[in-house]
């Protein structure tokens, strides 16, 4: 049964890859598209993800790692942490669409941003603040007390506790989280829907108030939308080839990070 | 000097800390609050257009029908009036277009000034019509009755059995199928998942040999990791295709291809849950059960199964939620029929899809936009729901292991 498992990622990526390997090229990825996105090559989208995923760091990686510390080190313990708890769950498990539908209430709509970078990067912000801070929250969890307590003991307060001696301990493990939510964030889609992706744009975007094109968003339009589905498939592999790079990559980093830090744990 | 100004750092960072210790209950709160008022205007509204009534002759006991009946009046499903209640009288609709048959253009006037005479004249002679015209040609001295519409109400939302956000004269506003394909296509997908998944749980934490287990560990976060608009991709280059010629349909793109496609997207969740729950079980009672002479197959399925029996469920279920909130492969592969499903063969459409599909032509403000934030509102709900009962049973897991 389990090996069926393993039958299914060998299956999709095995497919994607052989399809999507032919078309990439040099090219590829540092041209527009052309000839309505039969030819050329997807380097806006290419672009407009790094932008998003640059954006929605910069936004959930702080506050996620100021939540996580403030859950894990400061909430007493009870019903208040608990409660911090269970609503992150939550916000982990509310559906990217609902993420997509607030964002373009709030930050489109009534915040004015319009389609924008900086909307659609606080929407995919949001979407991984929970991943952030869940990270967060394992990486203190697993500094020894026995270093909070000998920082305590030469006089060191609170927060230089943990500025000093915690966070530095963990950082390699809070920095996992800041990986796999690059993977996801470059993934996503519905969210971005209505936020921020473009169709197509001629041109790179110019400051944060510009739409973009996405990679994700780029894939579900050639597979779905496009005028000549049929021209444009080779495009799509080669879309979906670097969009499954990207998060491939990603967790590939996250997870050799980890295993040598549980090595190094150890040998302390 | 220097003493205070880092004093007062301390305390701006504490407070910083404590702020954005609460940002995701912060931000549930805003979901909700922005999803509601941005959708809650829809209760309470006319589905018809603006600057048109409904008018019916006199005679004509029906006084008000709701959106559905009156699409299903419109579309000439129903021809006869005793249907709504009313006498048995044919229904004879009665459109702007139709005015030419009932009088010459001389008739009409040059500026269509009689216009206002000759609908009264037309709704007044024939008892059995229901005329749909713009509100300015109705004036005082018209002699027929308007037909009221009712008001959409959360009940006519929610099981109501159409869908026709963008219909004329009346956009109607049932959720029904979408709920019903919503469930249809994610319980189909547990069904395929849940076998498979609790399998590979129970041969990655009892049966498999580490190596084995550090190889299958990182395959299935991959499997996680993968973007959903990849899997959809996939489905519907070749999941699609493949079922289209397998059972000789018109197209592919069937609830039975999303079922797959999110059983696939599924089973990480599935697996990596389950496996935590029976990792939990004791030591003790494993080698009790082995001690009394019970085999290793036994043992796991008379002892471990049973006892992370509410780990498993814990799994399933999130594996559900997030099965009924996936948007974009589901939106590729299952051919978005909003109707109500009755075999995994025929397309169906989602909560998530819809809101995918229908927002971008939406304007913003009107009836079709807060319907869609609505069902964005029982999107979240219902994920709300799966949420706080894994919660729930994973809290008392926990308390019963402790």
């Amino acid at each position: 049964m389990s090996s069926l498992v393993v039958f299914f990622l060998v299956l999709i990526l095995g497919f994607i890859i052989t399809k999507g390997i032919g078309v990439i090229n040099w090219e590829f990825l540092t041209t527009m598209p052309e000839d309505g996105m039969t030819k050329g090559g997807i380097y806006p989208a290419i672009v407009g993800t790094f932008c998003l995923v640059g954006g929605s760091m910069l936004f959930a990686f702080p506050i996620g790692v100021m939540s996580g510390i403030f859950i894990h080190e400061y909430a007493p313990h009870g019903f208040f942490k608990n409660f911090l708890q269970l609503m992150t769950n939550n916000l982990a498990g509310v559906p990217s669409i609902v993420f997509g539908l607030f964002g373009m209430s709030l930050f489109v709509n009534k915040l004015g941003f319009g389609d924008s970078i900086i909307a659609g990067s606080l929407t995919l912000g949001l979407l991984v603040l929970p991943i952030v801070i869940r990270t967060t929250e394992e990486a203190l969890k697993s500094v020894n007390d026995s270093f909070r307590l000998a920082s305590y003991g030469l006089g060191a307060g609170k927060l230089q506790t943990i500025g000093r001696v915690v966070l530095p301990i963990a950082f390699p493990n809070i920095i996992t989280g800041l990986i796999l939510s690059i993977g996801r964030v470059s993934g996503e889609t519905a969210p971005i829907l209505f936020t921020v992706a473009a169709y197509y744009l001629p041109k790179l975007p110019t400051s944060m108030y510009d739409q973009v094109m996405a990679l994700p968003y780029h894939l579900y339009v050639l597979s779905t939308s496009g005028t000549n589905i049929k021209e444009s498939r080779d495009m799509a592999y080669g879309t979906a080839l670097v969009l499954v790079m990207i998060v491939l990559i990603a967790n590939l980093i996250a997870n050799a990070l980890r295993k040598f830090l549980s090595k190094k744990v150890k040998m302390n | 000097m220097k003493k205070i100004f880092s004093r007062l750092l301390n305390h701006l960072i504490t407070v910083l800390l404590y702020i954005s210790g609460s940002i995701t209950s912060l931000i549930v709160i805003l979901i909700v609050f922005f999803l509601f008022s941005e959708g809650i205007g829809l209760f309470g509204k006319k589905p018809t257009e603006d600057g048109f009534i409904m008018a019916v002759n006199k005679s004509n006991t029906v006084n008000h029908l709701n959106a559905e009946q009156i699409k299903l009046l419109f579309d000439g499903e129903i021809t006869n009036w005793s249907e709504f209640g009313g006498k048995n009288d044919s229904i004879i609709l009665f459109r702007m277009d139709n005015i030419t048959d009932y009088f010459t253009e001389e008739q009409i006037g040059e500026n269509f000034e009689n216009l206002p005479a000759c609908i009264s004249k037309v709704v007044d002679s024939i008892p059995g019509i229901v005329a749909f015209v713009g509100k300015h040609y109705i004036d005082k001295n018209f002699a027929g009755k308007e037909l009221q519409v009712d008001k959409i109400t959360v009940g006519d939302f929610m099981f109501g059995k159409l869908w026709f956000p963008t219909a004329h004269p009346v956009a109607v506003f049932g959720a029904l199928p979408l709920l019903l394909g919503t469930f249809w296509v994610s319980i189909f997908a547990i069904l395929f998942a849940l076998p498979l998944g609790l399998a590979t749980a129970i041969y990655i934490a009892e049966v498999a040999h580490p190596t084995v287990r550090n190889i299958l560990k990182p395959v299935i976060e991959l499997l996680a990791g993968i973007p959903s608009v990849v899997y959809g991709f996939f489905g519907l280059v070749v999941v699609v295709p493949f079922i289209q010629n397998a059972f000789n349909l018109p197209v592919g793109e069937t609830a039975f291809a999303g079922s797959i496609i999110l059983g696939i997207m599924a089973l990480p969740t599935i697996i990596t849950i389950s496996e935590d729950a029976i990792r939990t079980t004791p030591r003790s009672m494993k080698e009790a059960s082995l001690a009394l002479g019970a085999n290793h197959w036994q043992t796991i399925f008379r002892v471990i199964l049973p006892y992370s029996s509410s780990g498993i469920t814990a799994g399933a279920i999130l594996g559900i939620g997030r099965a009924i909130g996936e948007t974009m492969a589901v939106l590729m592969v299952t051919g978005n029929a909003a109707v109500i499903p009755h075999t995994l063969l025929a397309p169906v459409r989602t909560i998530p899809a819809t809101i995918a599909a229908e927002l971008g032509e939406a304007s913003q403000g009107g009836l079709h936009y807060q319907s869609l934030f609505i069902l964005g509102c029982v999107l979240f709900i219902i994920t709300m729901i799966v949420n706080l009962a894994v919660e729930f049973i994973s809290r008392r897991n926990r308390r019963v292991a402790s």
